[in-house]
């Protein structure tokens, strides 16, 4: 393999960094300081997850690589709840439908042969497949909040003819699961127009045939359609009951955090 | 006549603010109510409470006897149906919303039924593809009623269905809520200022400041 970022190479690639700091003094952007910031956390981070890695990957033991898993799931079920704006139980929620779409992913992919049981191929990949579910539920909760809001008379018309709650909520739901799947779509519709993903550009720069590459970036592209569907349809069937009391009276946006 | 609703020191509270206090009521079977009362005086809330969208914070409501708190909303809310001040309609078509009736009873949408719906409130039957963004004020607020009363209710919640309307809307409105009070023995409440719907009626009631006058 051709790789070889040494340290010293590294330290000079650090003038971009300055380009990107004398930008932001030149400009009076006053993000000199969250620059720094920025870098600093990137470089700290990235070497703790390094050697972090190196060692999972060499003592190769199935109850570490679950504990990174679950770690993994638990930061991106953190940061989709973020996006809930004070939902009950949003963490909770985020954290099955997370669970549950990595599982099943990752499942379909171990056992169709596609990727091997080892914590070099597992952890990745799963990494992969939880930060695209984490931004479709994110997505899904956003554009729920938003249609609840708008849509509140239409609701409230549909619970005083008698409607359930899910037919109450059915086209708000529709449109948050699309929502949540709508960036994914559009980027399996332009990958390898427009973007070379990561996956793709990672392996063809460590010297792999790109037709070979791009097999992994089909593969990909159908673990992150299946992963975001799967992590906006669980998020949003558990989340939509939340907007309603337990009489089934839509709840008042004052009452609401 | 047997009493259908009953209110017992009902009162509605947000926060510090009492909006409905103390008010107390019997309904009788196809009684034919109005309800007048200054803006902001808390008839909105009062029929909005009836049709369980809220939560009184202070006394019981009995339907049938039984207190609607105990009752399964949904299938209440199918009898004592809420018709709004200024309702929207959903979806592209008329047809869609005659469907919704029928669609959260798991049935398929009766097309000659919802013709003759649209009859009785002078529509051609047509209307059911017309677009919604292409209806009057009146022709909404007809179509928003036949929604409503596609499965006739016990009871029919009117908040100011006739508000906006010209003479002819508002007589057209008028007849259909006699026929529906006279031929299908429906009880109707209505919150009214229209001085001919208030002549129909049984019974006159006054709400000031969320109480009711003797
Ligand atoms: N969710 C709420 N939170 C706080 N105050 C509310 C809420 N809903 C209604 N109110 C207040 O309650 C009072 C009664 O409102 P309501 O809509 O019932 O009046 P109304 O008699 O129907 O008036 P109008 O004739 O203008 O329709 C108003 O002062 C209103 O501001
Ligand atoms: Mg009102």
């Amino acid at each position: 393999m051709n790789l070889d970022v040494n340290n010293w190479s590294l330290t000079l690639a650090m003038l971009l960094v300055m380009i990107a700091l004398w930008i932001g003094y030149r400009e009076k952007l006053g993000i000199d300081r969250e620059i720094i910031i920025g870098v600093i956390r990137a470089v700290i981070q990235l070497f703790v997850v390094g050697y972090l890695l190196k060692y999972i990957f060499k003592v190769n033991n199935v109850i570490l690589t679950l504990a990174m898993l679950l770690i993994i799931i638990f930061n991106a079920s953190w940061n989709a709840q973020k996006r809930s704006n004070g939902m009950t139980n949003a963490l909770l929620i985020s954290f099955v439908a997370i669970l549950v779409s990595t599982g099943v992913t990752l499942g379909v992919l171990i056992l169709s042969g596609a990727i091997k049981l080892i914590p070099s191929q597992v952890i990745p990949i799963s990494g992969m497949i939880a930060s695209n579910s984490m931004v479709a539920i994110g997505l899904s909760y956003r554009s729920m909040n938003t249609q609840f809001r708008d849509q509140r008379q239409s609701v409230l018309e549909r619970l005083a003819l008698g409607g359930s709650l899910r037919d109450a909520s059915i086209g708000i739901l529709r449109e948050s699961i699309k929502t949540g799947m709508a960036p994914t779509i559009d980027s399996a519709k332009t990958v390898g127009i427009v973007s070379l993903p990561g996956m793709m550009s990672g392996l063809i720069f460590a010297g792999v045939d790109p037709v070979h590459a791009i097999k992994y970036q089909i593969m990909v592209t159908f673990m992150l359609l299946s992963a975001t569907s799967l992590g906006s349809v669980i998020a949003c069937y558990m989340a939509y009951r939340n907007f309603y009391n337990s009489r089934k009276q839509l709840k008042d946006l004052a009452s609401e955090k | 006549m047997k009493p259908i609703l009953e209110l017992h020191h009902v009162g509605y509270q947000v926060e510090q603010n009492q909006i409905l206090q103390d008010i107390s009521l019997t309904v009788a079977t196809q009684d034919y109510i109005t309800l007048t009362g200054p803006s902001g005086s808390g008839k909105s809330t009062l029929l909005r409470i009836i049709a369980s969208l809220l939560t009184a914070t202070q006394g019981d409501i009995l339907f049938k006897d039984q207190n609607i708190a105990e009752m399964d909303p949904i299938q209440y809310r199918r009898q004592v149906s809420y018709c709004f001040q200024q309702p929207t309609l959903f979806g592209k078509t008329v047809a869609d919303n005659l469907d919704f009736p029928f669609q959260i009873r798991q049935t398929t949408p009766d097309v000659e039924k919802q013709k003759a719906a649209l009859t009785v409130v002078g529509l051609p039957e047509n209307y059911l593809d017309k677009r919604i963004t292409e209806l009057s004020g009146g022709e909404k607020q007809r179509v928003a009623m036949i929604r409503n009363i596609m499965y006739v209710p016990d009871i029919l919640l009117l908040d100011e269905v006739t508000v906006g309307l010209d003479e002819e809307n508002k007589r057209i409105v008028n007849e259909l809520i006699e026929h529906f009070h006279k031929d299908h023995q429906v009880t109707i409440l209505s919150i009214t200022h229209d001085a001919a719907e208030l002549k129909q009626a049984s019974r006159l009631l006054t709400i000031t400041k969320g109480r009711l006058e003797a």
